[in-house]
């Protein structure tokens, strides 16, 4: 376990490494940051000053450089925007970002184990059918319209739920503020997750579907039809635990993707998380905050993979995380 | 006495009402951005510009007619040729509770005169001259036009709150883009509101300020929560559902929905940005032709463009300055007429046409991909075939600089509201030193019209000014020098109790001290 976690910090290094590399490498095509940080009639002059001391006319290595050996010391660069050093400007972002995909992830895994589970059981019935056929068009919705739809339906055409941001937030700790512990801040989550969750709800409706349909068709299903065992136990028990472990791997890369996802959902709803900030920073072409974002993404990737592969280990004892010498 | 007893009530239910904490009148409203810092010389853009009148008076301001309205300066007379002597308002004390005076104004200047983004703007000046604590003069180098178009940029800030070091030792006044400094998250103005807390990227509060000298402003709005929302759909529903009771800006697309409903109001005004494309004449010599530049300007619709594309949005335009501004000429009309579009290209031997690249924004000027898209096709009728491409603003202005197309895309706002400017930097010969058409992608370029605009910055009398600039303005037209489009019309929505129409300009920096919300 121990050589495991020492490796998979051996490799996230080397994806981090490789991360800012790229996105350092590419932040000359993003634009110019000087045009984002003074008026449009200052002088050509003026503007050479300024570059000169953010140091961007230096060669590409000596910048590099000068990112790489600040970035050690976790110093990850200073937003141009919000002034600030752009880890923090992430970090106390995050827990918006988080408390939306955690959201999002919790009204997925409700519906959709239910929902992938009823629907294999009984695939001929009516609400299979609609189930599926919905599904198709979930998958085919982008997320950004359905975000928009629903808020002209909910907040302006019913007025049942607020239309942007994240209301009245109480503070836990740190850069913290949670919107899970009242009313207003419930409501806001609402609509966003619900959009968030709308493009991964039908995959995973059809993934446990066709998992479970696969391992009731299997053999020791079979002989424990044959065994005489209860139906609960046989679906919920043995069908389920191993209907569950693909659908535990594709889960945790795609709880990775969501994050991606949270750009556009945060955007409609002007949502302060991460994702809005990303893309603000693309449009204002403020590249240490662009080049901290990615790299902190990398790192998101890398921990829910680290996680998932030992949960998977937990689920399924056939599988070890270390080869043994054996 | 009548009168005297109910304002007195009003006062004391009003005193009452903001003690309890209830019945205070709050304003929700959404802007696209919040502004980028709380320093009033960080930046030269709209955020900065939209701030600076809630937190900072100015000395004087625009009013909607363009005309100049006196606020922290009492009045004004010019002494001479290049001396604008000033008198300040008397008992004005900023927010930190220090009274403002002559120093304060000096304190200001002098840091202006340091800012990278404004210092251009105070370059006509030579210095500013304290004669006491409640007057001082202007003094410019030459004699200089716009010394009160230039004065409503100086919002005096407290020099005694802004000096000394801050607790990392930087000193307070220090002008930095790009390293939080202390001006760029305290204040101390003479405005109506003082910010309460902020969290940049998510919400401003404002709080009237009880010492605001103003008494006069019929403005009753005690708190201002100020949110930005990036996406228009978003914004005009949260104004629809009632979570914000104020947007701007207003997209076209959505002016027909707002106008039908009852709950909200829709105000808008002709702009004064104008959208133009320029023809590079030092990448194409075909464009060195007076006969193919005028065939392109006649061969664009460009009142089609203002119906179909911009839904009426804009005003069609045949020159830079707008109407209200010096150099506005009547007499010059858009001119679209394809058959002697068609004919310049004949008589200019170009009947066969010729290709050319284009380049425009998506995502700066409204509309502006699909503007660029349009007069593609149009000019397609007169056999010109346009390479089109279109990309984000950031990526953009690098590709501009280096005068990357044939064709391309610009929209400039005067920073003066002054018709010199946008020839100063759009129309006048380029030329690295002076700076002078730092923004002429065409390269055109008539020594007639940098005369002009030359003498016309240190012509002092109004009149003669005003025809210069509008011979300017004819010049430009029969050259073809540019092609013109349309001036965008800005537009701000709110709730019909929020009372906007008075307090909006063509500027774009709503006047919020004097803003009225009925009951």
């Amino acid at each position: 376990m121990i050589a495991f976690l020492i490796r998979r910090l051996f490799q996230a290094a080397i994806v981090m490494f490789v991360i800012s590399l790229l996105s350092f490498s590419i932040q000359d095509n993003l634009g110019d940051p000087l045009r984002e940080l003074v008026g449009q009639s200052v002088s050509e002059e003026q503007r050479q000053e300024l570059r000169d001391q953010l140091g961007l006319n230096d060669p590409f290595f000596t910048q590099y450089l000068r990112f790489a050996g600040k970035a050690l010391q976790g110093d990850l660069g200073t937003s141009y925007f919000f002034k600030e050093p752009a880890l923090q400007v992430i970090l106390k972002k995050l827990p918006a970002t988080l408390e939306l995909v955690f959201g999002a992830t919790l009204i997925i895994i409700l519906l959709s184990v239910p929902i992938g589970v009823y629907s294999a059981i009984k695939p001929h019935s009516l609400f299979s059918k609609a189930v599926m056929g919905l599904s198709i068009v979930g998958i085919s919705i982008p997320v950004f319209l359905t975000a928009i739809m629903a808020i002209y339906l909910f907040s302006v055409e019913l007025n049942w739920l607020p239309s942007f941001g994240r209301g009245v937030t109480e503070h836990v700790f740190g850069y913290w503020d949670t919107g899970f512990f009242n009313m207003d801040g419930l409501l806001h989550l609402l609509l966003p997750c619900v959009s968030l969750a709308s493009i991964m709800l039908p995959l995973f409706v059809r993934l446990i579907r066709a998992e479970m349909m696969e391992v009731l068709e299997s053999e020791y299903i079979k002989f424990a039809w044959a065994k005489g065992l209860a139906p609960t136990r046989i679906w919920f028990l043995h069908a389920l635990k191993n209907t569950m472990l693909p659908v535990i791997t594709v889960g945790g890369v795609q709880i990775g993707t969501m994050v991606a996802y949270t750009i556009l959902t945060e955007t409609v709803f002007q949502w302060p998380g991460m994702g809005f900030l990303f893309l603000e920073a693309v449009n204002r072409v403020d590249t240490p905050l662009i080049v901290a974002y990615l790299i902190v993404v990398g790192a998101i990737f890398v921990v829910t993979n680290t996680i998932v592969d030992m949960i998977y280990g937990l689920v399924n004892p056939t599988v070890r995380l270390t080869r043994s010498k054996a | 006495m009548m009168k005297t007893i109910t304002s007195l009530l009003a006062g004391s239910v009003l005193a009452l009402g903001i003690a309890m904490g209830a019945n205070a009148v709050t304003l929700k409203m959404a802007y696209d951005a919040d502004p980028v810092s709380l320093d009033p010389h960080e930046q030269l853009s709209g955020g900065t510009l939209q701030m600076a009148p809630m937190v900072f008076d100015p000395l004087v301001r625009w009013t909607q007619e363009l005309t100049f309205e006196p606020r922290l300066a009492e009045s004004w007379e010019r002494i001479d040729e290049r001396t604008v002597r000033f008198q300040l308002r008397k008992g004005v004390t900023f927010h930190s509770g220090n009274p403002m005076t002559s120093a304060d104004v000096l304190w200001t200047y002098n840091r202006l005169k340091s800012s990278p983004d404004f210092k251009g703007i105070f370059e006509p000046f030579d210095s500013l001259k304290v004669i006491d604590d409640y007057s001082f003069d202007l003094v410019t180098k030459e004699a200089f036009p716009l010394v009160l178009h230039t004065a409503t940029y100086i919002f005096p800030m407290d020099s005694k709150f802004y000096t000394g070091p801050d607790e990392n030792g930087e000193p307070k006044d220090k002008l930095v883009k790009h390293a939080g400094t202390y001006a760029s998250t305290h204040e101390s103005g003479t405005g109506p509101y003082v910010v309460t807390s902020r969290e940049q990227g998510v919400k401003v509060e404002f709080d009237r300020f009880s010492g605001y000298w103003d008494k006069a402003s019929k403005g009753n709005v005690d708190k201002i929560v100020m949110t930005p929302i990036k996406e228009a759909p978003t914004r005009v529903a949260a104004l629809l559902s009632g979570d914000v009771d104020f947007i701007a800006p207003v997209p076209p697309t959505d002016h027909q929905r707002i106008a039908g409903n009852d709950k909200v109001n829709l105000v808008a005004l002709p702009g004064t940005r104008i959208i133009t494309f320029q023809l590079n004449q030092e990448r194409r010599a075909e464009f060195k032709d007076l006969r193919v530049r005028q065939a392109i300007v006649h061969a664009i619709n460009n009142e089609g463009i203002v119906e179909k594309i911009m839904k009426g949005f804009a005003t069609a335009a045949a020159q830079q300055s707008p109407k209200g501004y010096a150099g506005y000429k009547e007499s010059l009309k858009p001119r679209y007429d394809l058959n002697k579009a068609k004919a310049l290209m004949k008589e200019a031997g170009y009947e066969k046409g010729f290709s050319v690249t284009m380049m425009a924004p998506n995502n700066r000027y409204v509309n502006d991909e699909k503007i660029a898209q349009a007069v593609s096709s149009m000019l397609a009728k007169i056999n010109i075939k346009v390479d089109l491409k279109t990309m984000p603003k950031a990526q953009y202005w690098p590709t501009f600089d280096e005068r990357a197309a044939d064709i391309m895309m610009i929209g400039w706002h005067a920073d003066t509201e002054d018709s010199a400017n946008f020839t100063e930097f759009l129309a006048m010969c380029p030329n690295k030193e002076t700076g002078a058409g730092q923004y002429n992608s065409g390269n055109y370029c008539n020594p007639k019209v940098d005369e002009l605009i030359k003498l016309s910055s240190s012509e002092t009398d109004a009149q003669k000014r005003a025809g210069m600039l509008q011979e300017v303005e004819q010049i430009l037209y029969d050259d073809a020098a540019f092609v013109p489009l349309h001036w965008q019309n800005l537009a701000w929505a709110a709730k019909k109790q929020v009372d906007i129409a008075p307090v909006v300009n063509v500027m774009n920096f709503p006047f919020l001290g004097d803003l009225v919300i009925k009951e």
